[in-house]
């Protein structure tokens, strides 16, 4: 049991950092966060620049054009990349961590050469259609139809909550195909271009204001049979292939981001004389012990990751479950370092307070995560 | 990085799981429940497995090991409510005659109250004028005295693998019983309400894990102020709701639930206060 990186991982990490201080005073201006057009522009060129430094699709199979780094690497990657104030994974978040890595696993090799090298050079945008208004947590209810045409499918219904719509070029769709069979069993996977007549992109507007998802309407769109990874009604556990590509490191650079905030606001409360209160100090400091320990349970699960050649651990939602709560008791104190000023919108906290709002809801509900961790690690008995 | 148990951890917390399994199971709980009074054999038993003397080098006389595996041991006590001046026995090994090897229990004044003080051979920092209270944890006696003693960082530690020994079998409980106790026509623990608990119960444990394994391999002090907190909070949360999993029964003398509690509640007055935890980790942001 050690904490010690390697001499390898360490070279890795200074190297990084090296390239680090070079590249990123060479990236232009940050976009506004309403300027979709230049996000895109933005986190393509980020990935590019990635990509020419030989950093991209550190955690993909070297087969698919990645790096197959350790989930150790991966982990030094995100907390050197945080910690040098680099851009995140933005638009390529879908290409990079679900739709490019599902096609490594699952695709023909004619996808993988078609669909994954554009995504690892920063040349296309994925979004992903899989919740629906009426598949949220139930997301094996979804009912966008699919029906076969020739060598098309005709594809009709309605996904949301997709972020990047407005400007990705392809759409991983899970689609259902027979109504008939039991519902994980009537599921494909489909890769849709964002071109093809028929699709519609309304922006969803968030409780923060701004439009981070959008609602996708599909009225009688064609995609192509050969878009189709994996076999036809085999979509459900082709996508499920994909999130054990999740290895402990999902949330490494929003930990990092958390600690420094939390540093931030104690100096902002000794700033502005709240630190003089001992109830609040006191519970900065059990923050402080929060993070530290989701910092070290997720060196835990890399470490088991690594262990057990890539395979996920038990962890994930067990870490999720917390660092979803921490975060946005996080953000409550900082309302309590910042007093009325929390009130206000032109405040960064104020903002990252509304947004927390999501952590528990997103990725699976804090609800779904504890019925997960009750059936699956303590084997307690499905509900009827 | 490679922070996970080694294979020789896994072989030792087995070691000890399996001697404590042998040497302190369910009947011998209930006999020492009935019987207070410490039992001289299986001290000195635990002497011999060289539970005191684990972090004492070789060179004298002990088994050389480190905090990690000293933890790791002690998690396994906590887990058993393994009655008895441990920590202190523990920590006066090499320091106090007989320690290491069980020949001699050790009691130490801490947080203002002596454990197991009238049993002990010999009690580290000022007992003078100490004055037995009617302890609330059946298996643990305790004495008030007027000196805090200053907390030792290795007993903090060690305190937390207890609690969070504690922790985890208070999940390991609450799972048993929510599998078999039928209501309604189906196991409780196939009610969300209930799943949930015990859900939580798990998530507090392995974040208290991961706290207190890691202030095992740093020996920081602000990384053990936090596997204290975190420890504490899984130790008397868990325990709570490992009684409320357990309805009725949990409120009963018979089930054992309330003496993982009671322990905890007694382990989380150890050392110095929660806020003095909580403000030596604020006075780490602030620096």
């Amino acid at each position: 049991m050690d904490l010690a990186y390697s001499p390898e991982e360490e070279e890795f990490r200074a190297r990084l950092r090296e390239w680090l201080a070079k590249a990123l005073p060479t990236l232009p201006p940050k976009p506004s966060p309403d300027d979709w057009p230049g996000r895109r522009a933005y986190d393509l060129g980020w990935q590019r620049m990635l990509h020419d430094a030989g950093y991209a699709g550190l955690h993909w199979p070297v087969d698919a054009g990645g790096q197959g780094a350790t989930p150790t690497r991966q982990l030094i990657f995100l907390e050197e990349t945080e910690n040098a104030g680099a851009p995140y994974v933005g638009a390529n978040f879908v290409g990079l961590l679900h739709a490019g890595p599902t096609i490594a696993a699952e695709g023909t090799p004619g996808q993988r050469a078609r669909w994954l090298p554009p995504v690892l050079r920063g040349e296309e945008v994925w979004c992903q259609g899989f919740s629906e208004p009426d598949a949220g947590s139930d997301l094996a209810a979804l009912r966008t139809r699919a029906c076969r045409d020739g060598d098309d499918y005709v594809v009709t219904g309605s996904k949301i909550w997709t972020s990047h719509a407005e400007v990705a070029d392809w759409c991983e769709l899970l689609v259902r195909t027979d109504p008939d069979a039991p519902k994980h069993r009537g599921i494909t996977w489909l890769a849709l271009p964002m071109d093809a007549p028929g699709i519609t992109v309304r922006p969803l507007r968030t409780l923060a204001g701004s439009a981070e998802f959008a609602e996708v309407f599909l009225d009688e769109v064609r995609v192509p049979v050969a878009n189709r990874v994996g076999d036809e009604n085999d979509g459900w556990r082709v996508t499920m292939v994909t999130l054990s590509f999740e290895r402990g490191t999902a949330f490494v650079g929003e930990v990092v981001a958390c600690r420094r905030v939390l540093g931030e606001l104690a100096r902002t409360a000794r700033e502005n004389g709240r630190w003089d209160d001992p109830v609040l100090r006191r519970r900065l400091g059990r923050l402080n012990a929060e993070f530290r320990a989701l910092w070290r349970l997720t060196q835990w699960n890399v470490s088991e990751a690594e262990a057990s050649g890539g395979v996920p651990g038990v962890g994930g939602s067990v870490f999720k479950l917390r660092y979803s709560h921490a975060r946005q008791e996080l953000y409550d104190a900082a309302a309590d370092v910042l007093g009325p000023d929390c009130l206000d919108l032109d405040r960064e906290w104020t903002l990252d307070r509304l947004s927390s709002l999501s952590y528990t809801i997103a990725a699976g509900t804090s609800q779904i995560q504890r019925n997960i961790v009750a059936e699956r690690i303590l084997g307690l008995p499905k509900g009827r | 990085m490679r922070f996970r148990l080694t294979e020789d951890q896994r072989a030792l917390r087995d070691g000890v799981r399996g001697l404590l399994t042998r040497r302190f199971d369910r009947e011998a709980l209930w006999a020492a429940v009935a019987a207070p009074g410490l039992d001289r054999v299986l001290w000195r038993e635990l002497g011999a497995a060289g539970f005191f003397a684990l972090r004492l080098p070789e060179a004298d006389g002990g088994v050389g090991l480190g905090l990690p595996e000293a933890v790791l041991a002690f998690e396994e006590a906590g887990r058993v409510l393994l009655p008895g001046p441990l920590v202190a026995t523990h920590l006066a090994a090499g320091a106090v005659p007989g320690a290491a090897t069980g020949e001699t229990v050790v009691a130490a004044v801490d947080g203002g109250l002596v454990e197991w003080l009238a049993e002990a051979d010999v009690v580290r920092g000022e007992a003078a004028g100490a004055v037995p209270l009617r302890s609330v944890d059946p298996l643990t006696p305790l004495h008030r005295v007027a000196a805090v003693g200053s907390p030792d960082s290795v007993a903090v530690l060690l305190t937390a693998a207890e609690q969070l020994g504690t922790a985890t079998r208070a999940c390991e409980l609450a799972v048993q019983h929510a599998r078999t106790r039928e209501q309604f026509g189906q196991p409780i623990g196939a009610f969300q309400a209930v799943k949930h608990l015990c859900a939580e119960m798990l998530v507090r444990a392995e974040t208290a894990r991961a706290a207190v394994y890691a202030a095992a391999v740093t020996t920081d002090p602000v990384d053990i102020a936090a596997a204290r907190l975190l420890a504490d909070e899984a130790a008397v949360h868990g325990t709570r709701d490992c009684l409320q999993v357990h309805g009725g029964m949990g409120f009963t003398w018979e089930s054992e639930v309330h003496l993982h509690l009671k322990r905890a509640w007694v382990r989380s007055q150890r050392g110095s206060a929660n806020t003095e935890s909580e403000e030596i980790l604020a006075a780490d942001l602030a620096g």
